[in-house]
Formats: structure tokens, C-alpha cells, sequence
């Protein structure tokens, strides 16, 4: 028989504050490790698609011609396989939760990474 | 001659996390007959396999439930390690043990508080999510996803966990045990909570082992099963007792499961104290070729994952069987003869999570 | 790890038999499980469980085969062959609570038993 087993718990959470935070007027909390969204830097992609096939989402897509790198942002599932096989490092990942949004769609980023013309050879830097 | 009625539970219903449908034989208010479906929530997964390759498929594994993910990956993972071969090494097996241990503590405390809910304390319900919350924190500290953990991989864990956190941790601990030994007093003593739950769907021994039930639904009748003294990852050198009770009651069940989020605290520290140095990944070559059962110990029961490899980088198979497929039948026979307001109580007391069943 | 498991291959008709020598040895049912081996062959597992270490039955069949259901010793089966029939197409006789093909009401009769190649050209 217990009467009264929770009486400092209860007296200890009405005199202090709620324990829930009035998302999204507050923002949500997180961590120095939290899986929130994908950064992607253009200027270190070197187009090797890796990303693409490693994603369990398939949620990049690759276009070397047109140098454009597009990502789900709803099918990402924040695993980061991708940014643990990116051999250039040009991805990373935000704490941020990615943000509501009312129609689905993709990101679209361009590649602007110009590789370095190789000593003692011909200079032919591709653009 | 009695009339019968059929009253459909489910597939939306206020107490049921996830959907499942009972065709409820009523007789002036007893239930004679029950007749489940399922199938509301299929997603295919299995067919998945051959699209995904075997590294990539532990992400898929994982996302099978939202409750208990860490532990399906985990399996997974040890599955295709023991068809290849791989020994991985010890520091990640400590690592899989605390977390899979966390992951069985904000299972049982989510369930509490659903079942706390079925009977309509809902106070106790918020009490005890209130408690998850911290586990869900250090989860989220360690990890990076509070329900989705995605540290596993075939020959290891993704992240390690610094000696510094693994002190707070266990200093955590103390707190989480203290306002868990609060809540369980009150689940164990209290007068209402007994009068809704003391020989309500009681199942017997011999319909519990041979009904094929798992987890705290056999526990609670006296059949002593638990899949963690085979000794999978580390738990071979660690010291547990497994916790049973012998009336098959819906309070037998959550005495078990209370029994087991003290027993899981104590696992942590056992890990935390003994956790060696070193890697925590190998290095994996090649592709799976074979077939092996795994079978682990979930917070419901017994997770059993069938693998099948050709030597390709595609598996032939994979066969995800969750405890609650095989907690259906003890679940039909525990609803017979019981009344139609103990219905909620009883389907949560086995504690069902559909979408593992329906992956 | 002390995962012990063997797998004894028998022939269908054999199944009742071995099936019955295992519950009078209190083995209890773990799981059925089916793979797809083929154009049109199926391996179906039944496996025992007792002190922690597995038995296998395994059979092989196609679509067409009928398979004598397991309910009349292991009550709980039902579960399993119901689902076993849904996805696979398994031909199973005598369920004690047969469902026909309506536990798990997919918009593809019998998904599993079609490879995702044959899908994609749809």
C-alpha cells in the first residue's frame, strides 16, 4: 500500500520551470554531435560521386557536366555515410535540424573547385 | 443463447502506438474470440536487400522500428560479422552493450508511461517520459540522434565515447536509478494500479513456451528465457541475473520489466567500469557468404535476424523476426474469457510494436 | 557467444513427423522463415528452440507445393503461415485460424515471391 510515494517529485515540479521548451518559439536543443542537416562546401568537391552511391536514401545526384550537386533535403536521413567517405571533406554536418518547408524539393549547389595545375607539366587548368 | 457482436479495436486507438487491428467477439461484454490483422504499416523492407549493399543496409535495418532501433542495427551488424568471420574489437562491444542498455531503458520507461496511459494515470504516464528524457539526452550527447543512433557498422561503431564521458555517465546514473526506484513504488504498491492489473489476461506456463511467447510475456509466466546469457558482445563477462515472476498476470509483466530497468543500470556501470582501451573499428574486406541466425534480446523479446549471403556485395536474405510477431498468439489466447474494458490494458501488457512486426 | 544451430534438410513429407518428435521433446517454435532460392523454388526454415540452442527443419518447394501446417502441434504458428502465404505465395493446408490471404493485404499479391529486377522493367 503507498499513498503519497511521489510527493517530492510533484511538489519540486510545480515550483519550477516546465520541463518542456515552447519549440519552435525556442529552439529545439542540441548537441555538438547532433545529425541535423548536410553543409556541403563547393570550392573542395572533387565530382568522384562516392557520395551518390553511398547514400542508403538516394537522396544526391551528381552532374559532372553541368558541375552541380543536388541534395533531398526530405529523403536525407542524417546518417552520415557521406560525410565519412567524402575523400575531400567538402561535407559536413550542422546541428541544426533542417527547417520545415511547405513543398518538396531539391538544393541545388554549384562546384567551383578548380584543381590545381600539376607542377613541371603542361599549364592547363580546367575551369 | 447469447447474441454475439464484433467490435473493431484499432487500428487508431488512443492507447495503441502503432496500428493494429482486433476483431473483438463480444458476449454481453466478455470477449470470446479475438482475431488479429496486421498489415498496416508493411514498408517491404526485405525486399530493400537486394538493392542495398550489405554496409549500407544496417542504416535500413536500423529505421525497421523507431523504439527499439539501436538494437536492430546491432544485430545486424553481429550477424554479418559472424557469417564473415570478423572479431571485432573489445572496446566495441563494451560500446554496444551501454548503448543497447540505454536503448532497453527508454523502451521500458516509454512503455510505462503508454501503459500508465491505458488505464488513465496520466500523470504517471508524463512522470515517467519526463524520466526518458535524460536517457534520451545522453543518447543524443554519444550519438548525435535521440531516437536514430546510427553508431553501428559492420566491424565496429562509427563514434567513440571519451573515458570523461563515460564517468558522467555513470555519475547520471545515480540520479536516473533514484527518481526510476520513485516511479516503480508506485507502479508496484499502488492500490489502483493493482486493482487494473492483478489477474487480468493471465497466461499459463505451458501456454507461454509453447505458444512461442518472448520477452517479459514469458518472463511474466515462469519461463525463464533471455537471450543475453548466450553471450553476445560483451555480455559473456558481465553479471546479470534474468528477472521472473511465476503469476502471468498483466502486473507480473510490468514487475518484470520494472525488475529489468534496474538490472540494465546496473549492466551500464558493470561495462563502464570494465570497458578496456583501444579501436573501436576493423577494417572489412570481402563479402558475406552463408547464412547465419541471430538472435539478441530486445526489449520485448527474442529478435531473431536470418542472413543469407552469395559472396556478392548483395544479400540473398534478410528475415527481421521481431518479438511481437510471435507475442500475437499468447496475446489471443490471454484476451479470451477477459472484459471488454481490460482489452487496452492486456493488448499494451505485452508491450506490441507493430511496425517492427510489419517492417 | 554460445550460438549453437544446426540445419537438417527433409523432405516435405517428413515434416509432421520431425515437427511432432520436437514438441514431445519441448523444443519450442522460434520461427518460420522462406527464401527464395529460384525462378520457383523456396526454402522454407521451421526452427526450434530449447536451452538456447537452435534446430533448423528446412524444405524446399515451389509455389505449387502443398505444405502441411504445423498449427495442430504449435498453436502459434498460425502467424507465421499466414504471412508466410500473403508474401510468398506458399500453398499452406489445414491453418487452424486460416486468414486467406488477408493478414497483410499488399497492393502486389505475393510481393516477395517477384525480384526487384523484374519490378523496375514495370
Amino acid at each position: 500500500m503507498g499513498f503519497f510515494e511521489m510527493t517530492k517529485t510533484a511538489l519540486r515540479t510545480v515550483l519550477s520551470r516546465p520541463a518542456t521548451i515552447l519549440y519552435p518559439a525556442q529552439a529545439a536543443k542540441r548537441t555538438p554531435v547532433t545529425r541535423g542537416h548536410i553543409v556541403f562546401d563547393g570550392s573542395k568537391c572533387i565530382s568522384c560521386s562516392i557520395c551518390q552511391r553511398k547514400c542508403p536514401a538516394q537522396a544526391i545526384v551528381l552532374n559532372k557536366e553541368a558541375k552541380s550537386w543536388q541534395i533531398d533535403r526530405f529523403r536525407c536521413v542524417m546518417c552520415s555515410s557521406c560525410v565519412d567517405t567524402c575523400p575531400s571533406k567538402c561535407l559536413s554536418m550542422d546541428p541544426v535540424y533542417t527547417a520545415p518547408a511547405s513543398a518538396k524539393g531539391v538544393e541545388v549547389f554549384t562546384i567551383t573547385y578548380v584543381k590545381p595545375p600539376k607542377p613541371e607539366k603542361k599549364e592547363e587548368s580546367k575551369t | 443463447m447469447t447474441k454475439q457482436i464484433i467490435v473493431p479495436f484499432g487500428p487508431q486507438h488512443p492507447v495503441l502506438p502503432e496500428p493494429i487491428h482486433l476483431d473483438l467477439v463480444l458476449e454481453d461484454e466478455k470477449v470470446v474470440d479475438v482475431i488479429p490483422t496486421i498489415g498496416y504499416i508493411h514498408r517491404g523492407f526485405e525486399k530493400l536487400v537486394e538493392k542495398r549493399e550489405f554496409t549500407e543496409y544496417v542504416f535500413i535495418a536500423e529505421r525497421t522500428c523507431g523504439i527499439c532501433s539501436f538494437i536492430h542495427g546491432a544485430t545486424y551488424c553481429q550477424g554479418i560479422e559472424q557469417i564473415m568471420g570478423i572479431q571485432v574489437p573489445e572496446r566495441a562491444e563494451y560500446l554496444r552493450v551501454i548503448w543497447s542498455e540505454y536503448s532497453r531503458l527508454h523502451s521500458h520507461l516509454l512503455w510505462f508511461g503508454l501503459y500508465a496511459d491505458s488505464f488513465g494515470f496520466e500523470n504517471l504516464f508524463m512522470n515517467a517520459w519526463r524520466i526518458r528524457e535524460r536517457v534520451l539526452d545522453v543518447m543524443e550527447q554519444t550519438t548525435g540522434g535521440r531516437v536514430i543512433q546510427g553508431s553501428c557498422k559492420v566491424g565496429g561503431v562509427r563514434k567513440d565515447i571519451s573515458n570523461e564521458k563515460l564517468d558522467e555517465m555513470a555519475k547520471d546514473l545515480d540520479t536516473i536509478d533514484r527518481e526510476m526506484k520513485e516511479m516503480t513504488t508506485v507502479f508496484l504498491n499502488d492500490d489502483t494500479v493493482r486493482h487494473r492489473t492483478r489477474n487480468v489476461g493471465v497466461l499459463s506456463r505451458e501456454d507461454a513456451y509453447h505458444l512461442g511467447a518472448a520477452g517479459p510475456t514469458a518472463r511474466g509466466s515462469g519461463v525463464a528465457i533471455d537471450l543475453r546469457m548466450t553471450g553476445y558482445g560483451a555480455y559473456d563477462r558481465l553479471n546479470f541475473h534474468v528477472a521472473t515472476e511465476s503469476c502471468g498476470d498483466c502486473y507480473s509483466r510490468h514487475s518484470v520489466r520494472a525488475q529489468e530497468l534496474f538490472t540494465s543500470t546496473d549492466l551500464i556501470r558493470q561495462a563502464i567500469r570494465k570497458i578496456p582501451d583501444g579501436p573501436v573499428d576493423i577494417k572489412v574486406t570481402g563479402a558475406p557468404n552463408g547464412e547465419f541466425f541471430m538472435r539478441s534480446e530486445q526489449p520485448r523479446g527474442e529478435l531473431v535476424h536470418y542472413l543469407k549471403g552469395n559472396g556478392t556485395k548483395f544479400l540473398v536474405r534478410s528475415r527481421i523476426r521481431t518479438p511481437t510477431l510471435t507475442n500475437i498468439p499468447p496475446l489471443v489466447k490471454m484476451l479470451q474469457g477477459c472484459d471488454l474494458a481490460d482489452v487496452p490494458v492486456i493488448v499494451l501488457s505485452i508491450d506490441p510494436c507493430i511496425s517492427c512486426t510489419e517492417r | 557467444m554460445k550460438q549453437e544451430q544446426t540445419i537438417i534438410p527433409i523432405e516435405v513429407g517428413r515434416l509432421i513427423g520431425s515437427v511432432e518428435q520436437f514438441r514431445n521433446e519441448g523444443y519450442r517454435l522460434a520461427h518460420i522463415g522462406c527464401t527464395k532460392v529460384g525462378d520457383n523454388s523456396f526454402e522454407i526454415n521451421y526452427s526450434f528452440d530449447k536451452d538456447y540452442v537452435l534446430q533448423n527443419l528446412r524444405i524446399t518447394v515451389t509455389a505449387e507445393t502443398e505444405v502441411p501446417s504445423i498449427t495442430g502441434m504449435y498453436w502459434g504458428a498460425f502467424a507465421y503461415e499466414n504471412e508466410m502465404h500473403d508474401l510468398f505465395g506458399i500453398q499452406v493446408k489445414g491453418i487452424n485460424i486460416d486468414f486467406k490471404g488477408t493478414f497483410i493485404r499488399t497492393a502486389i499479391k505475393f510481393p516477395f515471391s517477384v525480384s526487384a529486377a523484374k519490378e523496375e522493367k514495370k
